[in-house]
């Protein structure tokens, strides 16, 4: 594989990881292993060696936000990010990198969007729907909502990718990606395809949905035995 | 229940992987567990060092206080019912929280039947001591297990037995010729369809946490390294000596379980833990491990 030429000067590497301090990682892996990705998971700074782009995950944002702390990750992310390496926050991730939080202080804040936590309510408000993205598929994408949070706005130079009704599910920067729902719970590539390319990889594959996912295929990466 | 709101129920428990739920019973308690880094909170009127304490019977906790913490903090709210207690949950639902423990913590309301989950929107977790007991509860509608150990004890020794039996049944199951999965189900009360997704995982398909008796962030990252996807801790934190310092401590050792170094510096400088009961010490009829089945 020479992905060499395919990437863009900002390109620090070949692989792509997922922040392991909680959430739905193996989620992520999965998706991108099915691209032929090189993927792991992102514990320490060894771990961002080589990495073009890193996840942050679904999850409790306020526990990652204090792992991220205690731990001095925040730092590491920050400098890796001047470095080139791009971004992508799903749900709780979107909610750490957000520049805005609605009531409190933001975290990594590399992203000009204004977030609100727990946006829908509780658990019976989570929900599942599809919608076109032209920007990222042909095909309508399937969508989970789980505890979701709402992008309220989104500042300049950021485009949306998605708005329903008066928020905004979707967005991007140059180098940063945020989803508030989870294209990693359902059997749909396209986001994954999407963050890769940004990254300046050249993800496997055509097809956007892939029918040999289903709703365990993460356990394989979380095995007993 | 649709199967798509129970793909959601099973979803929700994935993003609590590597997480810890803390039993509170206030609202100071459950903004301390959240500032800490819990990734739920477990709302009920007493923890069940507590309960062992009192004796009684232990029903469902007013839903007023369930719905004060609920207000309080913005990660998910659980709160736990009788077993078999199907109004309880009713009630639980329309107050909106986010999950229901079906909890042997609580006097049971029915020797003979669990809940009929598949009737309720909202997820349900249930605690099993093995692979036969946590496939019933899949089967009957639950969207997340975890181990029942000894709630209340600060004694770890329940909670390891039923994550080695449960993982030892799985590696069974893994291995055998699948004519044989029949007998295996059938002795062993489990579904037979599950059994066969079971064996072919190689786990559950839900996640899978550690419950009763973790009290220290040794006692968490154990778990983990059992192979489960995150803990319950009940008593073990507001029934320690400084419970802030200690519910940050077992969240950094459940993140970072595979890494001694870390688990070791959480394990410096967090005061007396709870006082732990030996399991032999406990009256039988007062095991709550045994109860449900």
């Amino acid at each position: 594989m020479n992905r060499a030429e395919e990437r863009p000067p900002s390109g620090v590497g070949d692989a792509l990881g997922v922040l392991d301090l909680q959430g739905g990682v193996c989620e992520h892996i999965d998706h991108l292993l099915r691209l032929g990705i090189e993927a792991r998971p992102v514990k320490q700074e060894k771990d961002f060696d080589g990495l073009a782009g890193l996840i942050l995950p679904g999850g409790e944002s306020t526990c990652l936000a204090r792992l991220l702390r205690i731990f001095a990750i925040e730092e590491i992310i920050l400098r890796r990010f001047r470095e080139g390496m791009k971004l992508w926050g799903t749900c709780a991730g979107a909610i750490l990198l957000a520049g805005k939080l609605v009531g409190e202080r933001p975290h990594l804040s590399l992203i000009d969007i204004e977030v609100l936590r727990n946006g829908f309510g509780s658990q019976l408000e989570s929900f599942a729907c599809e919608a076109a993205i032209p920007k990222v598929s042909d095909a309508p994408v399937p969508l989970t909502f789980i505890r979701a949070p709402k992008i309220l706005e989104a500042g300049e130079g950021v485009e949306v990718l998605l708005r329903i009704d008066d928020w905004i599910a979707a967005a991007e920067s140059p180098d940063v990606l945020a989803t508030v729902f989870h294209p990693e719970l359902t059997g749909c590539l396209a986001f994954h395809r999407y963050f890769a390319r940004k990254c300046g990889l050249a993800p496997g594959g055509k097809a956007d949905l892939d029918p040999t996912w289903d709703k365990t295929s993460w356990t394989r990466l979380a095995r007993i035995i | 229940m649709d199967t798509k709101r129970y793909e959601l129920n099973v979803q929700l428990a994935q993003m609590l992987k590597g997480g810890v739920i803390m039993d509170v019973t206030n609202v100071e308690q459950a903004k301390i567990a959240e500032e800490a880094g819990a990734v739920a909170v477990m709302a009920l009127e007493r923890v069940p060092a507590d309960i062992r304490r009192d004796g009684g019977v232990a029903r469902m906790s007013d839903p007023a206080m369930i719905a004060e913490i609920k207000k309080a903090v913005s990660i998910p709210v659980m709160a736990k019912v009788r077993i078999g207690h199907f109004v309880e949950a009713q009630i639980i639902e329309a107050l909106k929280i986010d999950y229901i423990d079906e909890s042997e913590v609580l006097t049971p309301a029915d020797e003979e039947c669990h809940i009929d989950k598949t009737r309720f929107a909202i997820p349900f977790v249930c605690g099993a001591r093995n692979l036969g007991e946590a496939l019933r509860r899949i089967a009957e509608g639950a969207a997340m297990i975890r181990t029942k150990g000894e709630a209340g004890t600060g004694n770890v020794v329940e909670a390891v037995r039923h994550m080695r039996t449960m993982n030892r049944e799985i590696r069974q199951l893994a291995a055998m010729p699948v004519e044989e999965v029949t007998g295996f189900a059938k002795a062993n009360g489990i579904p037979y369809e599950l059994a066969l997704k079971v064996k072919e995982l190689g786990r559950l398909p839900v996640v899978n946490f550690a419950a009763g008796g973790i009290a220290t962030p040794a006692d968490a990252a154990l778990m983990m390294q059992l192979g489960c996807d995150g803990v319950f801790v009940g008593s073990g934190i507001f029934k320690a000596a400084a419970p802030a310092v200690r519910a940050r401590a077992i969240v950094k050792a459940t993140a970072f379980f595979n890494d001694p170094a870390k688990v070791l510096e959480a394990s410096l400088g967090l005061g007396e833990a709870m006082p732990g009961i030996e399991i032999a010490a406990i009256p039988k009829e007062q095991i709550m491990a045994g109860r449900g089945w």
